[in-house]
């Protein structure tokens, strides 16, 4: 059989070495062969799942401190649930500490179990205008529960009371 | 309904009953049947079959379709675990059928009995037998083939072994959907790709000879894509071959987070 590269320098090398000089990359000139071919970049198009998918990590974590710490107080350290009364929520929320403490947990595990819930929806849903109007309800839901749930925050006047 | 092994009247062409050998346990088979000209629903029928505990459950469905019932269906070629035509579901867990052991189904109570139905998620046809149409349309979705652009090469395209290793484990695949059928993502929603065709996609998005690594990831980006794996691991458990399933939708979905691969 007549091989038409049995003519190029490459040809009379044994396969194995034949190789190596084939591939001329920067470091197989150099006599190294390259490890590992470089890093290749990639593009990709709409993310918007994968955004979904990473902020259900992260607000988890932060969700973890926040809920966690939120139960410690409310319900165990010094005395517990026994305590809270209108007065224990006026102090708490008279501090820019605990305002923010709390509308973080309210913006994070609002869109945290939304999200979550668009997810299943998107799973069981068979038909597409049951799977419309099921997200439009919680959509709806979160902007008011997130709407209601701020506007108490930052409006909240502990003289409301008396 | 239990049909008896010596029950000559349904015996499929009436073969001759073979010797039981030494040391067999009578098996109960629980298998679900379904003949679509006749039934409305699956229903549940069982078989006794003498059967040794080195047996694969293949030699146990081939008596009952040989000597007890032969309009009994499923699907196996090689009967050697490569072709993965036999996947079902085995005491509730996808298997191939030709893999597993009888001793490896006796409980540890050694109670003699086992259920197998077709595996769950693809439109059943009859018996064991699945419709796996679906399955490879989304498999030939994400492109399983080499696509190298430039000029063909005169050699063979060389890879280093590292470069190798990266998609040794999603080589291995048999496109047996066990994996894809045991996804309750994919149970509740045919659309998602399901863990078979991310693991194809796999196999060529990180191969170094490979240039269309950033297409595949464009569809595995989709919302019917990687992002609806939940990490139940089923796939991974089911897996004839032992692939790392998770792990490779996993490093898929890195590569798509921080756009290389
Ligand atoms: C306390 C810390 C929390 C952590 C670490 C956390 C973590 C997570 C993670 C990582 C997921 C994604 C699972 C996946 O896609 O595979 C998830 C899903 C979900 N989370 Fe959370 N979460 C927390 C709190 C909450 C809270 C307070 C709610 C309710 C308001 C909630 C409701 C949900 C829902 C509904 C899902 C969707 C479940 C599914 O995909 O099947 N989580 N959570
Ligand atoms: S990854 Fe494993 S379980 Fe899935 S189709 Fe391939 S061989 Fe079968
Ligand atoms: S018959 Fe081929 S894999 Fe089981």
């Amino acid at each position: 059989m007549t091989n038409p590269t049995a003519s190029s320098p490459v040809g009379s090398l044994p396969p194995d070495l034949s190789g190596a000089v084939a591939s001329t990359s920067d470091a197989s000139s150099r006599g190294i062969e390259a490890p590992r071919a470089p890093r290749r970049r990639v593009r990709t198009g709409s993310n918007f799942e994968m955004y979904s998918w990473l902020f259900m990590r992260l607000s988890g974590i932060v969700l973890v401190v926040l809920v966690l710490g939120h139960l410690l107080i409310m319900n165990v350290l010094d005395g517990g649930v026994h305590r809270i009364n209108w007065g224990f929520v006026a102090g708490r929320w008279a501090s820019p500490f605990w305002q923010i403490w709390d509308l973080a947990m309210l913006w994070l595990a609002e869109l945290h179990g939304a999200n979550g819930l668009r997810v299943i929806i998107n799973d069981y849903s068979r038909r597409p205008g049951t799977r419309f109007w099921l997200q439009v309800l919680l959509a709806v839901s979160v902007v008011l529960t997130v709407g209601l749930g701020s506007f108490v925050i930052f409006t909240f006047d502990p003289s409301m009371g008396s | 309904m239990t049909t008896s092994l010596v029950d000559e009247s349904r015996a499929g062409g009436g073969a001759e009953l073979p010797p039981i050998p030494d040391g067999a346990v009578m098996l109960t088979v629980n298998i679900q049947r379904f003949n679509p000209e006749t039934d409305d629903a699956p229903h549940m029928e069982s078989y006794r079959v003498p059967a040794q505990p080195g047996d694969r459950l293949l030699n146990v469905l081939h008596y009952i379709k040989w000597y007890i019932d032969g309009s009994l269906v499923f699907r196996r070629s090689c009967a050697h675990g490569v072709c993965g035509s036999d996947a079902m579901r085995i005491n509730g867990r996808n298997r191939l059928a030709c893999k597993i052991l009888v001793k490896d189904l006796l409980g540890s109570n050694n109670k003699a009995e086992v259920t197998v139905e077709p595996i769950k998620g693809l439109p059943l046809l009859k018996d064991l037998i699945v419709n796996m149409e679906p399955f490879f349309d989304a498999y030939r979705a994400v492109k399983p083939f080499l696509i190298a652009h430039g000029n063909e090469p005169s050699k063979e395209r060389i890879q280093s072994q590292t470069d190798r290793a990266r998609f040794d484990d999603t080589t291995k695949c048999i496109l047996c959907a066990a994996c894809t059928t045991s996804c309750p993502v994919y149970w509740a929603e045919d659309a998602y790709v399901g863990p078979a065709a991310i693991v194809n996609a796999h196999r060529f998005i990180f191969d170094s000879r490979d240039d269309a690594a950033d297409d595949r990831l464009e569809i595995l980006s989709d919302s019917e894509g990687v992002w609806r794996c939940r990490t139940t691991f089923n796939c991974t458990d089911v897996c004839p071959r032992g692939i790392q399933v998770t792990k490779a939708i996993q490093e898929v979905k890195r590569a798509l987070m921080f756009r290389r691969v």
